[in-house]
């Protein structure tokens, strides 16, 4: 099985030489201006003259996908990968539901790279013929579009959405049989919950809310999550200590950006030894991990150095690299 | 025909074929890696090509075996002895078992670690004289299997 990826392993060993490391993020967070960062990307092949950021973010976004699928022996192999890419789907049920709801179509708000075209979701949302979705997609499809027209109630509609999102990803990881996605996949859905649940204390959503918005994971107790999230965010420390995400709690002390940080960052230190590993399909979602977690700092950096956020705020935000 | 020619062609033609087996698949999963690192970067071809070859040695040790027995045993040359015992094709046989055995199972190894140094010297060109280093070892068992043939089937023809 691991032989089958020798050669796409052999690509992205080459390819991980351009990715951003440590003294390039530094190099980036250290630049007077966005200017001079947009200048230092350029010269790692990021953007170009007259693309805007958000361009450049999908760009790079597209140029990761279109290298899997080109190292990739054969085209269902990407199903592997749906852990990473399901995330775009529901947001994009997320936008169609809502354009299924008001009037008129809004170009742009659909993301790419999902597992099935974005026009499909729209589609079965526009007629309410969802047996084309992929199944797991379906019941929640019906329910939120539902639940909007019901209820006018766009909050109730993401968090439906989003509990089906980390359902999804998390079941998808552990289908993929690979460690490394089943674990992407649990930590993706236990954050996940930990958010929610911060957020919906800070906002004093009460217990059915939150039995509506956590999703089910192995490594959190999604009853005691709740339970503590009604009671105080001191409640919700509590829980985590009690958890594997212990070691979190520091960082949700300080704020949810940095807990955010500690996420990406655990999930950099657990894919860190796929890149001394020659086969197998771990270094390949190492890289597709890596070139997201790059992303997201460059994201962060540019937006700090835009709003003119100090330094050492800036360097607090940004993430360990994979390279 | 006896049946001791027989035994010790089976182990001639053994030791050329599990040897070549071997060989082909250490040569083919070295070639995937190598083909990866050169699709991104061409100049590296002559050095992933050294160290894709690399598991090639054990085809041509298990040859050379086989060339052995085969002349020992008068297949080759002529003057075949049909009337061999069966513990003298038998002997024979054994004599062929290290390459049999070892050369296929460390052409596959060799093969792997090649990727693994064909991975290095993708990311970092200056490694490649190390990255020889790691195949390499795995050659010195192929080596002692091939010695041990040799001495074995020479011993034997002296009986």
């Amino acid at each position: 099985m691991a032989e089958n990826y020798i050669y796409a392993v052999a690509r992205v060993r080459t390819r991980e030489l351009s990715l951003l490391n440590e003294n390039v993020m530094a190099q980036l967070s250290a630049a007077a201006s966005e200017q001079d960062c947009l200048r230092i990307l350029n010269e790692k092949g990021w953007g170009g003259s007259g693309v805007s950021t958000e361009e450049m973010f999908a760009a790079e976004n597209r140029k990761t996908w279109a290298f899997i699928r080109e190292i990739l022996p054969k085209e269902g192999q990407m199903k592997v990968f749906d852990v990473f890419r399901l995330a775009n789907d529901y947001h994009n049920l997320k936008a169609a539901v809502k354009e299924a709801c008001i009037d008129g179509t809004h170009p742009g708000i659909y993301g790419e790279d999902g597992t099935v075209p974005a026009s499909l979701i729209a589609r079965a949302l526009a007629d309410s013929d969802y047996e084309h979705l992929p199944g797991h997609m379906q019941t929640v499809a019906q329910e939120a579009k539902e639940l909007l027209l019901k209820t006018q109630d766009g909050q109730l509609c993401d968090i439906t959405i989003d509990r089906a999102a980390l359902t999804a990803i998390r079941e998808a990881g552990i289908a993929s049989k690979e460690k490394l996605l089943e674990e992407y996949g649990e930590l993706t859905c236990a954050t996940g919950d930990i958010k929610i649940a911060v957020r919906a204390q800070r906002t004093g959503k009460n217990k059915a809310f939150l039995d509506r918005a956590l999703a089910p994971s192995r490594t959190i107790d999604i009853r005691e999550l709740g339970d503590a999230a009604v009671m105080g965010f001191d409640a919700i420390l509590a829980c985590l200590s009690r958890s594997i995400y212990s070691d979190a709690v520091e960082e949700l002390k300080k704020s949810l950006a940095s807990f955010e940080r500690w996420c990406d960052n655990r999930m950099i230190r657990q894919i860190r030894p796929e890149i001394h590993n020659p086969f197998g399909i771990g270094p390949l979602a190492a890289y597709i991990l890596a070139r997201d977690v790059e992303i997201k700092t460059v994201r962060i950096i540019l937006a700090g150095k835009r709003n003119g956020l100090p330094d050492e705020m800036l360097r607090e935000r940004v993430r360990e690299t994979y390279v | 025909m006896s049946l001791g020619l027989f035994f010790a062609l089976l182990g001639a033609a053994l030791a050329g074929a599990t040897s070549g087996v071997g060989s082909a698949m250490g040569v083919g999963i070295a070639g995937q890696a190598a083909a990866g690192v050169c699709t991104d970067n061409p100049d590296m071809f002559s050095k992933v090509l050294i160290l894709q070859l690399l598991p090639g040695t054990q085809g041509i040790y298990g040859l050379l075996i086989a060339f052995i027995c085969l002349s020992q045993i008068g297949i080759m040359g002529g003057g075949a002895d049909t009337a061999m015992s069966l513990s003298t094709g038998l002997l024979y046989f054994a004599a062929c078992l290290p390459v049999i055995i070892v050369e296929p199972i460390s052409a596959i190894n060799q093969g792997r670690t090649s990727v693994a140094s064909i991975a290095m010297v993708g990311k970092r060109e200056e490694t490649f004289g190390k990255s020889m280093i790691f195949p390499a070892m795995v050659e010195t068992y192929a080596i002692l299997a091939l010695l041990i043939s040799i001495l074995a089937i020479f011993g034997v023809s002296a009986l």
